[in-house]
């Protein structure tokens, strides 16, 4: 992925509790194989109404998402993430997140910024009376500031993702620096906790019978 | 030093690395795919030249946008014609096993896992799906994971973590007449709330869940992460053992007890301390349903549509198309569906047939049975459990995931409204528009029955 350190951009603000999953993208576009093109299912069952927050000429153009408690609960789907951002969106602000989704968002550099309740709503209300506001994500010291209001917070993330989001790192080349310690265990591994290697045929029959 | 939990159990039997200031790198016993979350895995392999390190630690079913209708009837939508192809050919280019549509061993990923053995006690378990939950019934640490981690996994076996905190739920007592597992896990999901258990791994404890038989245990672990937990987990004993024995995936003979005497380590220490308790008296719990749109929002079937207390409630209501103080037994359904990975297995459909026995389905109702899987249809086949389906009205179809989530044709009509043995009630989830009010296999089966929300209790009497 691409390495993300600072973040500058106007806001728009969902202010909805529990967005799970299926509302980000719904399950008619979990059919796709390809990894882009999702930005057109963001949100597609809210869309429709010409007063939903992403139609309104005030907002457009914004990318950073505002959202309520809990969002990104639900569905592991990674076409969330894929979403989100092919629609533009960068950051997403919240009182709390779903942990696969927070998890999800790690591995394509949308930063996740998780700020009390009290902060979130003071956020909001800077963006509703100034949506042509600009807020400035800082990763690498964790802070999401409005200047011109003089509004700044600090964020929980963890060391691990801050790093991987300023680096822009690959998860599965980090990884692999352990290739020796994995191939260890994994001889170990074997013996102890046999594959599936023998239970099935080639067309996937059970050769053991059973009940 | 004080004992160990469950959890710290698997977790430390399977640290492969744990780098400084990093996540601790896992090892994966068994990876389950699917059509859905893979696709866009297997092309970053591609991308990359990296092969699948363990193709016989993975394992693949098609379920999720299957149709179930006989397999005669061809997949019609192109674009999940697609994505069923493109997962056979993934398969077939990196030698791993799929059970494609109409395969014996076919169907929903959770309920195919167990079913065949290849589910079993202390392993590490992931799917690119977040009812990967399921699997700790077996006293294993399961959990979902999205795309690039399927792809992670595909490529390293290994799946990096940041450790969890532990919460023991504790449900002692006797569970009420007409009480079954997914009212257990509807009044967890009530007390918890949607957020009450992220971050952390649950372990479901107590004299209700060592009564439960593994359908029961794993309708529960299924359910952990509409509390928030990514995993849920059940100890080992008895009742787990002797679900496994025989099954295609375990070993026989001599070579079980030596498995078994070792699976049956995979339980809390006595003296082990859990970062959180929270206790549930069994006394207390009812057939219930979810009125709202998040899973949270439970009610019993017996009550009325609660006052909302605040904005997200409204919403709710009003998506429903509800209003507050209206006796759920004046709520008429149209549609009533029994299956998904939390309730299409053989127990949950001899529940609703013994509700449903000698009973017609209401008029204008529909309501279909998808069995979780194959083996799952013909078990409830040979038990005639189809013939008293279909003498009552119902649909009996092939295994899949189905209007669960609605990515295949059996879908809601806007408006419609459900009394569905699924996991999620979320807007839209089953259809644009529907509404969605999760119940119980018994409650299914007797609300179809009287074409309104309706305990077991009034159909049987």
């Amino acid at each position: 992925m691409n390495p993300v350190q600072i973040i500058e951009a106007r806001g728009v603000p969902l202010d909805r509790s529990d967005v799970d999953t299926d509302q980000i993208i719904p399950s008619e576009w979990l059919k796709r194989v390809e990894r882009t093109g999702f930005g057109r299912g963001l949100f597609s069952e809210w869309r429709d109404d010409p007063s939903f927050v992403l139609n309104q000429a005030d907002y457009q153009g914004a990318e950073i998402l505002i959202g309520g408690a809990r969002f990104g609960t639900g569905s592991s789907r990674e076409h969330a993430v894929w979403a989100l951002m092919d629609y533009g969106f960068r950051a997403v602000v919240a009182s709390s997140f779903g942990d696969i989704f927070k998890n999800n968002s790690s591995k394509q550099g949308l930063v996740t910024v998780e700020i009390d309740d009290d902060d979130l709503q003071e956020l909001l209300a800077l963006v509703r009376a100034h949506p042509h506001t600009l807020i400035t994500i800082d990763v690498a010291s964790s802070t999401i500031e409005v200047a011109e209001a003089g509004w700044q917070r600090t964020f929980a993330m963890s060391p691990m993702t801050r790093e991987r989001l300023l680096n822009g790192w690959d998860d599965i080349g980090l990884t692999m620096r352990h290739e020796d310690e994995i191939s260890t265990f994994e001889a170990r591994r074997d013996v102890e906790r046999p594959s599936l290697r023998g239970l099935f045929d080639d067309q996937g029959r059970a050769l053991q019978s059973s009940h | 030093m004080s004992g160990r939990t469950l959890f710290e159990k698997v977790w430390d039997d399977h640290v492969v690395a744990s780098p400084e200031g990093e996540a601790t790198i896992l090892y994966v016993d068994l990876h389950l795919i699917h059509e859905v979350t893979s696709p866009q895995a297997f092309d970053g392999l591609r991308l990359h030249g990296r092969p699948v390190r363990r193709p016989d630690r993975t394992l693949a079913t098609a379920d999720h946008n299957v149709p179930t209708e006989p397999l005669s009837v061809p997949v019609l939508d192109p674009v999940s014609k697609r994505q069923l192809e493109v997962l056979e050919e993934n398969c077939a280019e990196f030698g791993i096993t799929l059970f494609p549509r109409g395969h014996e061993n076919q169907g929903i990923v959770h309920v195919i896992g167990p079913e065949l053995g290849v589910t079993q006690p202390g392993m590490v378990i992931v799917c690119g799906d977040s009812h990967t939950s399921t699997h700790g019934a077996f006293g294993s640490l399961a959990f979902g994971i999205g795309t690039s981690e399927v792809e992670h996994v595909l490529a390293t076996q290994t799946i990096p973590q940041q450790r969890p905190r532990t919460m023991a739920v504790n449900i002692d007592g006797e569970l009420p007449v007409g009480v079954e597992a997914k009212d257990v896990a509807l009044a967890i999901i009530r007390q918890l709330g949607t957020g009450g258990g992220a971050g952390y791994v649950i372990e479901y404890r107590g004299s209700v869940i060592r009564h439960l038989s593994m359908e029961g245990r794993m309708t529960i672990c299924n359910m952990s992460i509409e509390a928030g937990a990514r995993a849920g987990m059940v100890a080992v004993d008895d009742t787990t053992i002797e679900y496994l024995r025989g099954r295609p995936g375990v070993p026989s003979g001599a070579a079980f007890e030596d498995a078994a005497e070792v699976w049956r380590t995979f339980r809390s220490d006595d003296d082990a301390i859990f970062d959180q308790e929270v206790t549930i008296d069994a006394a207390t719990l009812s057939p219930f349903l979810t009125w709202g749109t998040n899973p949270a929002q439970v009610a019993p079937v017996t009550g009325i549509v609660p006052h909302p207390v605040d904005d997200a409630d409204r919403r709710s209501l009003e998506y429903m198309g509800l209003a507050a103080g209206v006796a759920f037994r004046d709520v008429s359904v149209d549609v009533v569906f029994i299956g998904s990975c939390t309730n299409s297995r053989i127990e949950d459909l001899r529940s609703a047939a013994a509700v449903v026995a000698g009973h017609r389905v209401a008029e204008g109702v529909r309501a279909l049975v998808v069995p979780g899987s194959h083996r799952v249809k013909a078990a409830a086949e040979r038990e005639g459990l189809d013939a008293i389906f279909l003498a009552a009205g119902f649909e009996w179809r092939e295994p899949g995931c189905s209007m669960c989530l609605g990515m295949n044709p059996d879908q809601l009509e806007p408006g419609q409204r459900s009394a569905s043995t699924s996991n999620r009630n979320f807007e839209g989830r089953q259809g644009r528009g529907g509404r969605t009010h999760l119940v119980s296999p018994a409650v299914a089966a007797a609300t179809a029955i009287l074409g309104r929300f309706a305990t077991p209790a009034e159909v049987t009497a």
